[in-house]
């Protein structure tokens, strides 16, 4: 899945200060149902964002024009549950390019990385500093610089590196993807094989 | 001396193809499963991209997730699933891989499907489009579930990118008391572990339970391995797993099977062998469980009240939303609550030993008229076993029905769906809001608690009612 490169992202944050936020809820699995990729965006957070007559339901941040950004902060545990990569594709096509939060799912922030959203982790405490910085300023801007691995409030100027393997920073920085990389060691996968006793 | 390995590393390292420095491990892939919801869109790259599937014979395609448990001699009605299905049988067809379609004699869920075939071998590494792939680790073998971009990159080169877990070995010794089963010690663990325990981390799981338990047992326990955040759960292959495979339509025969059995006796951890953590529970503290919140880690002794916020590893807020969602209050006691639905069924809890264990509480009562009840098989062999084995005769007369095999109210993408604000006891694997249906309030227990909820028509202990 070919991706836009990431580099440097400066932008207002979304809060979501929710834990264990499962891909249920990020994409229920009635929108599952289709053999393209498109339109998830619409459906990111549906039993959240809409009313069973699909009238927005107000209270829900997405919902507030107030919050906006390419930058969504999530509680502890996000993305747990479901593997359907559907979740990623929806946080991608919806808007958002950076995933923060203290503690990723597995299978949710390998997905992100493959389809070129970012997840970004950080401490409990840096996660609550934003969630204040938000409450008194929701324009408040960060940066998440990949290059670096630094990500900053702008307003407070607090800091802190992330880690991420330099394999998928290579491939974020340049929208590259994982298939181009398997794809050119054909011949070592096909002599492995033939190891294989089943 | 060379350094002492856990049985994951043994099964892991021999299938890395190649290591990435500072990045992740090729993994060569043994076994590859797809249904339609999460492979169309990685056929469809491929295509774009010009490329063709490496080893169509390692890879299985069935039907299960979207499909309907009633009437599957007749087209599906609901088009989007129509042309999900559409689009795996001739994806499959156009590639060479074996699919199993509505009402195919090896149709059914993916993970009871496989290792009933023996296509699931100790050993192997096995992956799918579906997070509960984690149960064919009951056989010894690494399996995990992926993203529909990792869908393709096996498909197109039998490998994906991992970057190897740590290890976390969950010992559980001493005896089960009477009626606690596989799903009260799973669902037990995850409770004491909470729903991100075991994050970042591949669990092994030892100790004299795991032993003495059957094989669907220790299906049961490993399906829900990813419900307390972990890529996978994993068992060594004993005897009993080399039984239950020996003879099945795909494993190996003769010579090549004697020398698998040789190798795979030598996958045990070694002593020494370190892991980065260990969990120690004890048998005897284990009763029968049910969830009470929206995750599977809030669950609870049945016999035991709804325990406050600051006994419980979830944040305060998030507990409270989840108990305003299911209706309920700190406190309360679990059993007496209303029950309006029981699930019967899902790869966690779908198999014959699921339904014997049903048939057993409901024998000779009758199902409570508040409940709506669905029994879904995981598979036709299940089904088929259901009938053999006389079971179908006793649930009949107890005044319930057999749907058809497919993963049906354990996501509720297909008719069956528990309405908005109605409560379900399910046998699944997920309570999370909406799972079973946009509103729907779930309570996830064994096989024994379901039946016991479905003659009642509220929660029961089952010991209530066995003795
Ligand atoms: S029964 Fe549920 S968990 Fe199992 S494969 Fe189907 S949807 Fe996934």
């Amino acid at each position: 899945m070919a991706y836009d490169k990431f580099d440097i992202l400066t932008s207002s944050v979304v809060p979501m200060p929710i834990e264990n936020v499962d891909t249920d809820q990020i994409i229920p699995a009635r929108f599952l149902k289709a053999v393209e990729r498109k339109g998830f965006g619409d459906n990111l957070f549906r039993d959240w964002r809409y009313n069973s007559d699909d009238s927005p339901k107000e209270d829900f941040v997405l919902n507030n024009p107030v919050y906006s950004g390419k930058i969504l902060a999530g509680g502890k545990n996000f993305g747990c549950g479901s593997s359907r990569e559907h979740a990623a594709w929806a946080v991608y096509d919806y808007g958002f390019r950076c995933v923060v939060s203290s503690f990723f799912a597995d299978i949710f922030s390998n997905n992100c990385l493959n389809i070129g959203v970012l997840p970004v982790t950080v401490s409990p405490e840096f996660l609550d500093h934003l969630y204040t910085e938000i409450e008194k300023d929701p324009a408040t801007q960060v940066e998440v610089n990949l290059n670096t691995q630094k990500i900053t409030m702008l307003s407070s100027g607090l800091q802190e590196t992330f880690a991420i393997n330099t394999y998928k920073k290579n491939n974020l920085l340049n929208g590259y993807d994982d298939i181009d990389y398997l794809m050119a060691m054909k011949d070592e996968i096909e002599e492995f094989a033939t190891t294989r006793p089943f | 001396m060379t350094k002492a390995l856990t049985l994951f590393d043994k099964v892991w390292d021999s299938h890395v193809v190649r290591r990435i420095e500072d990045g992740p491990d090729i993994l060569f892939i043994d076994r590859h499963f797809i249904h339609e919801v999460t492979s169309p869109v990685a056929f469809l790259n491929m295509d774009k991209r010009g490329m063709s599937v490496i080893y169509p014979e390692r890879t299985f395609a069935t039907a299960d997730h979207n499909t309907p448990t009633i009437d599957q001699h007749l087209p599906v009605k609901d088009p989007l699933s129509a042309m999900q299905l559409q689009a795996l049988e001739s994806n499959s067809a156009k590639n060479g891989i074996s699919h199993w379609g509505l009402g195919h004699k090896k149709n059914g869920i993916v993970h009871v499907v496989g290792p009933e075939n023996g296509i699931t071998l100790p050993s192997m590494t096995i992956v799918c489009g579906d997070s509960h792939t984690s149960t064919h680790g009951a056989f010894g073998a690494i399996a995990f579930g992926i993203g529909t971009s990792e869908v393709e990159m096996v498909l197109a080169s039998q490998c994906i990118m991992q970057t190897k877990p740590k290890k976390m070995r969950i010992e559980i010794n001493g005896q089960l008391s009477e009626s606690v089963v596989p799903k009260d010690v799973i669902l037990y663990v995850i409770s004491k572990i909470s729903a991100s325990g075991g994050t970042g981390h591949f669990v092994e799981y030892a100790g004299e339970v795991f032993e003495n338990m059957s094989m669907e047992g220790r299906m049961t326990v490993c399906n829900m391995s990813i419900e307390m955040g972990a890529r996978g759960g994993i068992i060594a292959p004993d005897n009993k797993a080399i039984e239950y495979l020996k003879g099945r339509e795909y494993a190996p025969k003769g010579e090549a099977w004697d020398k698998l059995e040789t190798y795979w006796a030598t996958l045990r951890t070694d002593e020494g062998a370190e892991y980065d953590i260990v969990h120690t529970f004890d048998a005897a503290d284990i009763e029968p469980m049910i969830t009470y919140g929206t995750n599977p880690g809030l669950g609870i002794g049945i016999s035991k009240a709804i325990p406050s916020p600051t006994d419980v590893m979830d944040g305060q807020a998030s507990y409270e939303k989840s108990l305003v969602y299911m209706g309920f209050n700190v406190g309360e006691q679990m059993v007496g609550k209303h029950v309006d639905y029981v699930f019967m069924g899902s790869c966690t809890n779908g198999r014959i030993e699921d339904f014997r264990q049903f048939a057993k509480v409901v024998k000779g009562k009758q199902k409570a008229d508040n409940v709506t009840a669905w029994l879904v098989p995981g598979s036709q062999k299940v089904e088929a076993k259901i009938r053999e084995e006389g079971i179908l005769d006793i649930l009949t007369e107890a005044g319930f029905k057999l749907r058809q095999p497919g993963c049906s109210a354990c996501l509720a993408m297909n008719d069956d769906k528990v309405p908005a604000g109605k409560y379900a006891v399910s046998t699944s694997n997920r309570n999370f809001e909406g799972r079973q249906g946009p509103g729907a309030r779930t309570m996830l227990a064994s096989p024994l608690v379901a039946a016991a909820a479905a003659v009642t028509g509220v929660v029961t202990d089952p010991r209530e009612l066995i003795n």
